[in-house]
């Protein structure tokens, strides 16, 4: 077989109950999206596992780099103000 | 055990009903059998789990059928040739993968339109059509998707799909007789509806609608009243060797 | 943005396994490592491939129809986990088609229980209970390997196998129970299954090649022999109530170990299947390699027609017509 005869991966994303979101499943090969969709269908959700299904060729995926963890990610670490718990409030104050 | 050639002995069931009940539940079992000898065969690993799919939905759907006439057992590994009233298309052999595929597309469109004809109206069939008319709509829609993949894919395709859609042609007639017990189906009709819509996906496919006939005195179109192809004694044999060598047997 | 030098990477890798955090694809990790992986990840993809033709060779001849609903959903599996561990091992930089191109000319193995024959239906039964589970013994600890892509896969196959050796054991309780033919068929499968089942676990700890950097990389749990004693201690009890016996005379309980004590395991035997000696090593690979080269013509249909209809594409593509869900989110 040649190269461009190989099926290109496709990303997989679930929803398994309406209400919550697509999450990733995994991965399959497909020729194409509609068949994408179909082998989606038979492999992740043959025991109930889905109400709906994305699928995402793998390479329109663009991931943050694990060598830029640090930029990305760390300087949100400081900034507790952000979350409700950095406040005090008297005792007693309701629905706040 | 009691005897194999007289299954029809139903408890509860209409005569009747029990008729179609053997025939439709025969259509299921056996072709759930065919697919389920592409186990490990597969062209990929994704087609893999896709056939195994169908054939269990099928297969399901023949343990229903068939307990409505008696024990699911006793009717699949007990009776002789001659008491199988499938239709001669779904017993006809595997072949490559495009010959699967259009015995999917006749097959799946038919059970389509005839489950839906048959969970519309109110009777024994009612419930479980209604379940089973899901499962056959996906069944329905592989086979066209790889039908229009193969017929206008490569040129081997092509020619692989022609192949086969012309070979089974001669056994399509067959499904639209009446099937005893299924009254209320308004067969002509039926028929038109299989036509039109698999002339739209052959079409669509870039392959030449076959030609030939449909059905004949002389050849395809006998499997409801027990008359089968050569290959089906074989298919027999070897669903049936280890069942009936263990007479009375529990497994 | 500043530079990583190599010894920074390393020690953060090391630093990650020591911590119990998984390795992720896009992480740098040691060569050797995304080699002990492709190779494992891989041999653990093919054996499920391999592995679904045994069992396959009796889905014509399943002696009721709710075995044969079974064994075909069974197959299914395997194929499906065939499936999740070959885009595990995808994410490491490699191809399926690869992959499957080094199964088949014999550059990859796979499990070397595959390569015994299922003569009866029983050893339908005899492989849930025995090879399965002697795989779910080494599967569970991988839940908890430091590679994440495939501690996922292996989550997702340790729940769904959960019916695989039960139905197997229920298969054979049935054998067991029934007319003395079918005790009979039990017994001889597994009497012919119980010896390579103790090979699954691989060789002795002294004499494994990659056990102690796999265990160090935490790509492995525990150790060989450990996982094989684990495995016989939850076996005896099983037979018992299954009112077979598992064709050891050494095997008996040890009050001071507490463990059974077994007999020897013929490694010249495991040897040579491994070469390539066993009874089906040939014809397990013919097969492959037909059906690979059978469905060629398939994936090149469907690559043709995609390459074709690429630009007619809908944008919004169509939820399969028994998907209860929406088409977009």
């Amino acid at each position: 077989m040649t190269e461009s005869t190989d099926w290109p991966l496709w990303e997989v994303f679930v929803r398994s109950r309406r209400g919550v979101s697509h999450t990733h499943a995994g991965s399959l090969h497909a020729p194409d999206a509609q068949m994408a969709l179909r082998n989606a269908r038979d492999l992740y959700t043959r025991r109930n596992e889905g109400v709906s299904l994305w699928v995402v060729p793998s390479t329109a995926i663009t991931a943050s780099s694990p060598d830029e963890k640090d930029s990305f990610f760390e300087p949100s670490g400081d900034k507790p103000y952000r979350h409700p718990t950095f406040y005090e409030i008297p005792e007693g104050v309701k629905h706040l | 055990m009691t005897a194999p050639t007289s299954p029809t002995s139903p408890t509860t069931t209409a005569p009747a009903t029990a008729a179609a009940a053997l025939a439709l539940g025969d259509d299921a079992l056996v072709l759930s059998h065919h697919l389920g000898e592409w186990a490990g065969h597969a062209p990929v690993l994704e087609e893999e789990v896709a056939l195994a799919n169908i054939a269990l939905d099928l297969l399901g759907q023949a343990r229903i059928l068939l307990s409505l006439v008696g024990d699911e057992d006793e009717l699949a590994y007990l009776r002789e040739e001659r008491a199988f009233r499938n239709l001669q298309l779904v017993e006809q052999p595997n072949g490559d993968f495009a010959h699967t595929i259009a015995r999917q597309l006749y097959f799946s469109t038919y059970q389509a339109f005839l489950y839906e004809e048959l969970a519309r109206t109110d009777g024994p069939f009612t419930a479980l059509a209604a379940k089973a008319v899901k499962e056959v709509a996906y069944h329905r829609d592989h086979a066209e998707q790889w039908t229009l993949r193969l017929g206008d894919g490569t040129e081997e395709s092509h020619h692989r799909m022609q192949r086969a859609v012309d070979q089974l042609w001669r056994f399509t007639g067959e499904m639209f007789q009446p099937v005893d017990g299924a009254h209320d189906i308004d067969w002509p009709s039926l028929q038109e509806s299989w036509h039109s819509s698999v002339t739209e996906v052959i079409r669509g496919a870039t392959l030449t609608l076959p030609e030939g006939p449909r059905a004949d005195a002389w050849a395809a179109g006998a499997g409801r009243q027990g008359l089968h192809t050569e290959s089906f004694g074989r298919m027999l044999a070897e669903m049936q060797h280890l069942h009936r060598s263990h007479p009375g047997a529990t497994w | 943005m500043t530079t990583v030098t190599a010894q920074d990477r390393t020690a953060a890798f090391d630093a990650a396994v020591a911590a119990d955090e998984r390795i992720e694809p896009r992480d740098w990790m040691p060569d050797a490592y995304r080699a002990t992986l492709v190779r494992q990840i891989a041999q653990h993809a093919h054996s499920e491939i391999i592995g679904m033709q045994p069992e396959a060779n009796w889905i014509t001849r399943a002696p009721s129809l709710r075995r044969k609903a079974i064994l075909i959903a069974k197959v299914q599996d395997e194929a499906g986990h065939g499936l999740y561990l070959y885009s595990a091992a995808e994410t490491l930089g490699t191809s399926r088609e690869e992959l499957l191109d080094k199964l088949h000319s014999g550059r990859q193995k796979y499990s070397s229980i595959f390569n015994y024959p299922t003569l009866t239906w029983a050893d339908v039964g005899a492989i849930g209970w025995l090879v399965d589970g002697a795989a779910i013994t080494n599967q569970v600890p991988l839940c908890r390997c430091s590679y994440g892509p495939y501690a996922r896969a292996m989550v997702r196959i340790c729940k769904e196998e959960s019916f695989h050796q039960r139905q197997g054991y229920e298969s054979l309780l049935a054998l067991s129970r029934g007319t003395p033919a079918q005790h009979a068929m039990a017994q001889d499968a597994v009497d012919r299954w119980w010896w390579p089942s103790l090979m699954m676990f691989g060789p002795p700890d002294d004499e494994s090649a990659h056990s102690a950097q796999s265990m160090e990389w935490k790509i492995k749990r525990h150790s060989n022999d450990e996982l094989r004693q684990r495995f016989v201690d939850i076996c005896v009890p099983q037979a018992e109530a299954l009112g077979l016996t598992l064709p050891d005379p050494q095997l008996k309980w040890n009050d001071e170990r507490g463990h059974h004590d077994f007999g020897p395991i013929d490694w010249t035997e495991f040897r040579e299947v491994l070469k390539g000696n066993g009874p089906c090593n040939d014809q397990r690979i013919t097969q492959r390699k037909q059906a690979h080269d059978e469905g060629a013509w398939v994936r090149e249909a469907a690559a043709a027609y995609a390459t074709k209809h690429a630009t007619q594409r809908p944008a919004e593509p169509t939820t399969a017509r028994t998907a209860p869900g929406e088409a977009t989110a």
